[in-house]
Formats: C-alpha cells, structure tokens, sequence
C-alpha cells in the first residue's frame, strides 16, 4: 500500500465488510438497549409502554441476581485454576517421550470435540447419578452412602464438567508453548547447576506466561456465557444456586416471558463482562507484548 | 586444575555408532580444539564430556576423579552453546548470575561477581538489557560471561562463532584467545572450520567418522600430517593430491602439494597445465590450473600475477614440501 492511489483504492474495497461487521453488532444491540426500557411481556402483546429505569432497578435488586453474579465468577475463576494447573501438569507429562503417544494426545483432545449438551448429558447421567451413576457405584463398592453431586452441590459440579471440557483445549495450547521451547536452553540450565524443580520454575514458566495469558482469555470469553450445561444438568437449581448470569437472562426471557427485564439483563452483563475484560487486560495483558 | 582423560569412550545412538572408541588427553590449562567435517562426531564427544549424553562404553576422567556417571552440574564445567542458549526472559545480569543463584550463592557475592565478569567481556552498560535488545556478539560474550562466572575447571565450546557473521568472528576469535591467556583455564572447543582450530589451538584433534586422525598443534598437523585426510583438512585452500605417474616420479601411491609450495613459471617446469579461474584476493591470487594427469590443481600465486583464463603455465614442487603417501592413505616419512 504504497501510494496514495492503492490506499484510498484499499479503503474503498473494505469499506462494505467494514459497514455490514458495524451494522450487526450496533442493531441488536440498540434494540436490546431499547427494549431494556420498555415493559415488554410477552404474556401481554400489545402493552408495551416506555418504562424508564424499572427494568434496571427491578434486575439489580433481584435477590437472584447477586447469587448469578457470584456464580458466573465463580464458574470462571474456578475453571481458569483446575485448567491453567491441570493443563501445565498434563501438557508436561505428554511432552515426556513414551509409548502410544499419539493415541494418548487423542484421548486427552477428545473432550473437547464432544458438544457442551452431551457432554453434561453424560456427567449428569453416566457420572453423578446418585443411582446408576459411576461414582454412586464406586462409594457402594466402598461402602459409603452415594452423594448427590448435583442436588448437594450444583455449582461445583458444574464447574466440574465445564473444566473436563476446557482442560483439552488449555492442554494443547501449552503443550505446543512447551514443545517450542529450546533445547539448548534446558541443557545450559543443567549445565548452570538447576534442579527439575528450578528449570520449570526459572525456565519453563516463564517460557510458557504467553500462553498461559492466552488460555485465560479466551477461556473467560467463553466461561462467561457457560449456558448449556447449567440447562441439561440443574436447571439453574435448587433455587437458584447454580444460576449464572446468562441464566438468569434465559429465565428472565422464556421462563418468564419478560424481555424487558430480560433485555435489562443483557445489558447489565454486557457491562460485566466490559469491566472484567478491563482488568483482565490491565492484569496480565502486558505478557501479550512481544 | 582442568584434566579431561578419555578412555575407551564409546557412543551408539542405537544401531547407529558414532564414536567406535576413543582415547584422549587434555591437559590442565591447554586450549584444545576438536575439528572436522560435519557429522564427524565431534559435538556429540563435546556433549560425552559436559554430560549431556550418557557415554555407552569407557571412562570420562576429569581432574583425576571418575566422572562418567556425575550429573552435568557436578563435573565443574560450563559450556557455551552455538545457539547462545540465553534465557530471553531474564535481564544480562540474571543471565550471567543464574549458575550462582542455582548454587545458593548470597546476593552480594552474585552482584559482585557479575559486576567483575560483565567488566572483563565489556558488558557492564547492557547488564540491564535483555538478550534480544543485544547485538550476536554481545549475546555471545554474555554466553561467554554465563560460563566464568562459575570459575568452572574447564570450559566446553559448541561451535560458538559460526552465528557470527565474518568480521565479528574473527573479533570473537582474538577475544577468546585473550580470555585463555587471562584465565589459564583449560578450554575444549569444537569447530568444522579449519582456520578457527589453527588460529586458537594449542592442540588440534583431528576427528573423522568418530576417531581420532591425528593430535597435534596447528603446525605439526601442518607440516607432518599423519595421513591424507588430515593433510586435506588442514590448510586453506586445500592440499593438491597427485596420483599415478606424478606420485610415481616420489615412489608413493598419492602425493600432496599445497597451494603454496607450488613454484610458478611461464616457460617451463615439471608439471604442464591451463589456468582456469583465476581468483584475485589483492595479497595473494589462487589459480585453478587444469594439469594434465592430476586434473584439478589450486596454486597460490602473488597478487599481481599477470596470467588470465586459458594461459598455459608450468608448475614445479617445493623441494621436501611433497607429502608422500602409501596406499592406505598414511603418511610415509
């Protein structure tokens, strides 16, 4: 893009991508921003009428919404620990030269192929049944009474299954940060005198900080809006106890039919996730800078 | 004190043998260079000593105790990799004191040591830099620097220049050879360039396919080399070899004549030949001489020498600068 000629030339073919990315992200939201003012019920078509703040203050003090709030930050930060560790932890062990490599890489993916629905499907009915479930089976085998993992405690059941199925993706990403990493920069730490324990520490960690910074960012994108699971196993029960945000915006809209205190929802986690890309950004952002 | 005694030191890589059995010695303070074509074994006997591969067979003695099975920290040597090896994210000072913080050392004698370290290789206004802001040369001073702060009883080189582009490694060759004559300390040091094992060497080892052609100081392999390979590899450009009648004329089966012990004339002489491509350095001309009977003929010549593409030439020997050689390719004396 040398001249003057190709660059107004340039600007003047991505100017209709440019225009349609603007268009789909501007009109829904302005018109969830304009129903989120609204009294809008869809048990009653045809009252809508300005509504002001209502929709606001009604979600904010939602008794709900504090216990939504908590778990989705509890989802996300519980998830990022058992991926983040148990993925250098494994990434490490299947950088160790052994037999069947391959096929253990392929086992240790295929969590990840498997679609969120399902994947709950099969904890909620094949892991954490307290009757025909395995673990059932193993505490009977034990002689222990089953526990109910779902009903007795939802949320860190979800946040279970939800790692199971993050912790390939985050094993992958830094074991390919672990494969590139020197040979010779190992030796010359061996050589320097440093124990296993020094050489992940002074050597592999730092190594690995890029990729570390890049699982927890895109794993909080997506951990934010865990939806499916929530759906298949609890249903955002018992109460509300493991009710997440997106949830909660789901119950508001089709449970209970409210798309103005739903659209309020929306934006309120719009704003949440805004501040939590902020400090995440400021945290550990500057690991992204070459 | 810095010995390294070899004895019977064997390495396979499976099938594949790359040392069949070598024996060496190095002495206390001497600057030892292994040399030799790629793939010749030499990094791998450089990796034996320093303890990053496990010998297969034989003894690695250093300093007169028994080393073959010691961890790499434990034999008190520090190497210098050919890739600098730094760690790209700690500052110079870290990188240089990083051996020293592994050995428990207190902070003050670390400061100290870096400080006196970054001085004697001209470091001391980068100690806050991190390696990717350096210079290749500089990179490999704190390489360099890395390695002495340790006071280790030998150094170990993996081919440390060949990163370097031209001017800087003939800089960083006069450097090293500097720090051998400060320190005193035994230096082993691996090359596939000729000119770096004459110029740094006290003792040349001359390896092949994993055994040694020939142990001597640069001149000896120079002017008595022990066979033909050794007498190929050293000098530059490469020794001629003559066989069939000219080899005769010496009763030898092959001869060898370097470039510079090559007698020219116009008029006449005892080999005839065509000058081909005639290569201009200013001090000297290399001329490439198609010889009747020998073939391919490289003959060094003064910088003003007036012969040019197709001219014939005549070529006579030195007197007592022909090697002779017998059928298994060993010198004959």
């Amino acid at each position: 893009m040398a001249t003057l000629h190709t660059r107004a030339a340039a600007r003047l073919m991505m100017a209709p991508s440019v225009l349609l990315l603007l268009a789909w992200m501007i009109i829904p939201l302005s018109l969830t921003i304009y129903f989120s003012f609204l009294r809008y019920n869809l048990l009653m078509p045809g009252m809508e009428e300005w509504a002001g703040f209502t929709n606001y203050s009604f979600f904010l003090t939602d008794p709900a919404f504090f216990q939504a709030l908590f778990n989705t930050l509890a989802i996300v930060v519980g998830v990022l620990c058992i991926t983040v560790f148990g993925g250098i932890a494994l990434a490490l062990l299947l950088d160790q030269p052994m037999y069947g490599q391959g096929i253990v890489r392929i086992l240790v993916i295929a969590p990840f192929l498997i679609m969120p629905t399902v994947a709950a499907l099969v904890w909620k009915n094949m892991f954490m049944n307290p009757v025909n479930g395995l673990f059932a089976w193993v505490a009977k085998a034990v002689g222990l009474q089953p526990y109910d993992f779902l009903s007795n405690s939802p949320l860190l059941s979800i946040i279970v299954i939800v790692a199971w199925q993050w912790l390939p993706f985050a094993t992958l990403i830094l074991l390919t940060a672990l494969q590139s990493l020197d040979e010779d920069q190992k030796e010359a730490a061996q050589m320097d005198g440093a124990s296993a324990w020094s050489r992940f520490i002074y050597i592999t960690l730092p190594h690995l900080s890029r990729a570390i910074t890049v699982v927890i960012l895109i794993q909080t994108i997506f951990l934010l809006s865990v939806f499916a699971e929530i759906l298949v196993t609890t249903n955002g029960g018992p109460g509300t106890q493991s009710t997440n945000i997106t949830y909660l915006v789901y119950a508001q809209a089709l449970l209970q039919f409210d798309v103005g205190g739903a659209s309020a929802g929306g934006i309120v986690a719009v704003i949440l996730a805004n501040i939590v890309a902020f400090f995440l950004i400021r945290m550990i952002g500057k690991n992204l800078e070459a | 004190m810095g010995s390294i005694t070899l004895q019977n030191v064997a390495k396979h890589f499976g099938e594949h043998v790359v040392i069949p059995s070598l024996d060496l010695v190095i002495n206390d303070g001497e600057f030892v260079v292994f040399v030799g074509p790629s793939g010749c074994g030499k990094s791998t006997l450089l990796r034996l000593i320093a303890g990053l591969e496990d010998v297969s067979g034989g003894q690695i003695i250093i300093n007169g105790r028994d080393a073959t099975d010691l961890p790499p920290a434990k034999r008190g040597l520090s190497m210098v990799f050919q890739s600098y090896a730094l760690y790209p994210h700690m500052s110079v000072r870290s990188n240089i004191g990083f051996p020293l913080k592994m050995a428990g050392e207190d902070k003050a004698v670390i400061d100290k040591k870096v400080t006196d370290a970054a001085s004697v290789l001209n470091l001391t206004d980068y100690l806050d830099r991190k390696p990717r802001q350096l210079s290749g040369g500089q990179r490999q001073r704190v390489a360099i620097g890395r390695a002495i702060v340790r006071q280790p009883d030998a150094f170990l080189f993996d081919e440390p220049l060949s990163n370097l582009d031209a001017a800087l490694r003939v800089n960083m060759r006069l450097e090293i050879s500097e720090l051998h004559q400060k320190l005193k300390t035994t230096m082993v040091y691996v090359t596939h360039d000729q000119v770096e094992a004459m110029t740094m060497a006290d003792k040349i080892v001359v390896l092949n396919k994993g055994r040694v052609e020939q142990v001597g100081s640069p001149l000896e392999l120079y002017h008595h080399p022990d066979n033909m390979f050794v007498a190929g590899f050293i000098g530059s450009p490469r020794m001629n070899f003559a066989t069939g009648d000219k080899a005769a004329a010496y009763n030898a089966r092959t001869i060898g004549v370097r470039p510079e012990h090559l007698t020219l004339s116009t008029t006449d002489g005892a080999w005839r030949g065509t000058v081909g491509v005639a290569e201009h350095l200013g001090s000297d001309t290399f001329l490439h001489i198609t010889v009747d009977g020998v073939g391919l003929v490289t003959a060094r010549a003064g910088g003003d020498v007036p012969l040019r593409h197709g001219d014939t030439v005549f070529l006579t020997p030195e007197e007592g600068r022909v090697h002779r050689f017998n059928e298994t390719g060993a010198s004959i004396r």
